[in-house]
């Protein structure tokens, strides 16, 4: 029996043990000259090393990057990691505004306000405003969160249209003339369509990228102070002017001027089409001239505005910082975090990353050695909106049904009518929850 | 002595009662304590809400019982073609053929393919648009052009053709437990009754099914427990809920938890999807327990 026992003990032993090893610590470093930073960003991982290489060299600061994708991994990776308290001294927020709210009200995310005010606001006065604003809490915000700024842009970005100019010319058109308006993009179609050829591919599959064009037309449409009037549940969905940008997409899809498969489309088999010339247009991000280039250097394209449906109010695409880092409010190191970020968004580091890797620099100064393509993207950060500065967000249920909805309108299962009819009793369930 | 013994007994299977309830029992617990919660994840503070989300998920969400649906679709066609395939192929196998040895590995290296590189590739074999479009051409080249088909991206035919995948991949299991199965039944049964003047069909009727129908239980159980819970294939072929018609549970609870970040919900109706699970398993025991008597 005290054999038995022995063995039992022994084994439980080695079993707490290996248990208590398993159990993690924080994450973000204790040392004062060691600095962590995960990201999600693939192409830009050998650039960051290199950085900080070159950070290490200067202030004798280790700088560890730490890249984990896809960028959906990468979220849920930083929502445990605030759970467990264990995340890195820099770290960035993908997704809504109303989630970098909740790490701010949890006490993860540190106040940056004072160090861009400082100097007489030296820091804030290098990004262009528009990058900045993603990050900021405005006063009298509808997340309750102290006005400030709370993240630091790294790149900026915008969602636009691309079109093969090679394929331009085949239809027999100009490929220095995209098309302007609504009307011009659905001959386009019919051009596209007889041809036999395919129209737009986006990652529609996805359904976050439908959602952004669909905004975008509804700010041309009817205007931004009515879609944020909608978002607040002063308009309704049934609205004509929804059930307008709800029919553009079946027009669009009747007309050719979309890509059979659309809907079940990722975003990297729609750049992998674009990029081998299988494709008119392309709906994407700026990140895609850094894509396609690896893809296919000699891909002969230009962006684009969406084409207006209106004259009404001008078109708005999504824009502004791209990709963003946040400082853990936790990290015994803040100081130095803040040294770092302030030096990887100066002008030289700036004009390196962009360079490196095709991204728009969030340093105003380090915009004039970008390519003529991205300088096409940058060009129409004036006409750039983004969900994160409206101040207000849709209910995550609502947003869900109208991406889907038009998923089915272009598969052909449900008119606009009804699509806009089902949203609205959505918004209004959620309206009454937020009541009750 | 005896208690001694029993003591002992007792001692040896604590540490894998431990580790079961560390595991499985306690984390089952604290989701559903999560699920009478609307907490979004990362707030400190959660908003106590009974057991609201989970008459939410069974009487207020008609996307999640469309994802109940097409998920019982696709364990319908895992349950009838993947299994019965699965058997016939390990009957073959049982038998003395040739190369049955080679057949045995073959047929087993499916269900060890990563799922999301077994979505990915059929995909590209299937796909007309980004793919080779491989079915089509083949339709096409034997005179049956007029049933090429955009088979992923029509909705009427997206869920079947995911489901059919599914059972491409899932049919090793299956074939390596029937045939394990099959393995067990004396030859002597079989011997005996050619004696008695049986021919082969009257030899499979009544002797390999009634012995079989434990093997085909467990395989019932764990095909249902399995295809339920499928969605890393339906990423990898169709890239996602495909406007509901590819929806399956899985699916549901990740965009509530990141889409939405309503986690507390999506432990909700991870507790309700296990619920059922477990009902269904127990029905399928129960089942096979009257069938042996």
């Amino acid at each position: 029996m005290n054999r038995v026992f022995k063995k039992f003990f022994c084994l439980i032993s080695i079993f707490l043990t290996l248990i208590l090893a398993g159990c993690g610590g924080q994450t973000s470093s204790k040392a004062t000259n060691k600095i962590s930073v995960w990201h999600w960003m693939t192409d830009r991982q050998e650039a960051f090393k290199n950085l900080a290489e070159k950070y290490e060299a200067k202030t004798g600061i280790k700088v560890s990057f730490e890249l984990y994708a896809p960028s959906d991994a990468y979220s849920q990776k930083v929502r445990a990691a605030a759970q467990g308290d264990t995340l890195p001294d820099i770290f960035g927020i993908l997704g809504e505004k109303r989630d970098f709210a909740s790490y701010i009200k949890a006490g993860r995310i540190l106040d940056l306000t004072p160090y861009m005010e400082a100097d007489l606001g030296l820091w804030r006065k290098e990004f262009f405003a528009k990058a900045l604003a993603v990050n900021e809490f405005a006063e009298g915000n509808s997340y309750g969160i102290k006005t400030g700024v709370y993240g630091v842009p790294i790149d900026v970005m915008t969602i636009q249209m691309v079109y093969n100019k090679d394929l331009f010319k085949e239809l027999g058109l100009n490929p220095n003339k995209p098309p302007a308006t609504f009307q011009e993009l659905i001959e386009i179609g019919k051009k596209i369509k007889q041809a036999g050829k395919q129209g737009l591919v986006s990652g529609w599959g996805e359904v976050w990228m439908v959602d952004c064009l669909a905004n975008n037309y509804a700010f041309n449409i009817m205007g931004k102070d009515k879609v944020l009037a909608t978002i607040k549940g002063q308009v309704p969905y049934t609205d004509p002017d929804w059930i307008k940008v709800l029919s553009l997409f079946k027009e669009m899809q009747e007309s050719g001027v979309l890509s059979s498969g659309l809907v079940t489309m990722v975003n990297k088999t729609a750049e992998q089409l674009f990029a081998n010339g299988k494709a008119v247009f392309a709906f994407n991000g700026s990140w895609c001239v850094n894509v396609y280039k690896g893809m296919n250097p000699g891909l002969n394209y230009g962006a684009m505005l969406p084409p207006k449906a209106s004259d009404k109010f001008p078109m708005a695409i999504w824009g502004g910082a791209g990709s963003s880092f946040m400082v853990n409010a936790t990290s015994t190191n803040k100081e130095e975090v803040v040294k770092f970020l302030k030096w990887l968004t100066e002008k030289e580091q700036q004009v390196y990353l962009a360079e490196a890797t095709n991204n728009l620099p969030s340093n105003k100064d380090s915009l004039a050695k970008v390519s003529p393509i991205l300088a096409q993207f940058a060009g129409a950060m004036d006409y750039s909106t983004h969900p994160n500065v409206w101040g207000v967000s849709e209910f995550p249920a609502v947003i869900e049904a109208l991406d889907k909805g038009i998923q089915s309108i272009i598969i052909g299962e449900k008119s606009p009518e009804q699509v806009a009819t089902a949203v609205q009793k959505i918004k209004e369930r959620e309206l009454n929850k937020k009541r009750n | 002595m005896k208690i001694k013994s029993t003591l002992e007994n007792y001692l040896f299977v604590i540490p894998a009662v431990a580790i079961f309830a560390v595991f499985y029992i306690i984390p089952f617990i604290w989701v559903f304590r999560l699920g009478m919660y609307e907490w979004d994840g990362i707030s400190l503070t959660k908003t106590f809400v009974g057991l609201g989300n989970f008459k939410e998920v069974i009487f207020n969400d008609p996307s999640w019982w469309q994802a109940m649906w097409n998920a019982g679709y696709i364990t319908l066609i895992a349950l009838t073609f993947q299994n019965i395939l699965a058997f016939l192929l390990a009957w073959a196998c049982d038998r003395e053929i040739k190369a049955k040895n080679f057949y045995r590995v073959i047929f087993f290296i499916p269900p060890v393919l990563s799922e999301i590189v077994v979505g990915m590739v059929w995909r590209f074999i299937i796909n007309d648009i980004d793919g080779a479009n491989i079915i089509n051409r083949s339709l096409t080249g034997m005179g049956l052009g007029q049933f090429a088909h955009s088979w992923l991206n029509d909705p009427k035919s997206a869920l079947t053709t995911v489901a059919l995948v599914h059972s491409w991949k899932g049919f090793g299991w299956g074939f390596l437990i029937f045939l394990a199965g099959l393995q067990t039944i004396p030859r002597e049964l079989y011997e005996a009754a050619k004696v008695d003047g049986a021919n082969a069909w009257t030899s499979f009727k009544n002797i390999t099914i009634p012995l079989m129908v434990p093997v085909v239980v467990l395989v019932a159980i764990l095909t249902v427990l399995g295809t339920m819970q499928a969605f890393v294939l339906i990423i990898g072929l169709v890239g996602g809920e495909f406007a509901g018609h590819t929806s399956v549970p899985v699916l549901r609870i990740l965009a509530s938890m990141r889409g939405s970040s309503r986690f507390g919900y999506a432990c909700a109706q991870g507790i309700s999807f296990g619920v059922i699970l477990i009902a269904i398993s127990f029905i399928q025991y129960r089942f096979s327990k009257k069938s042996k008597a």
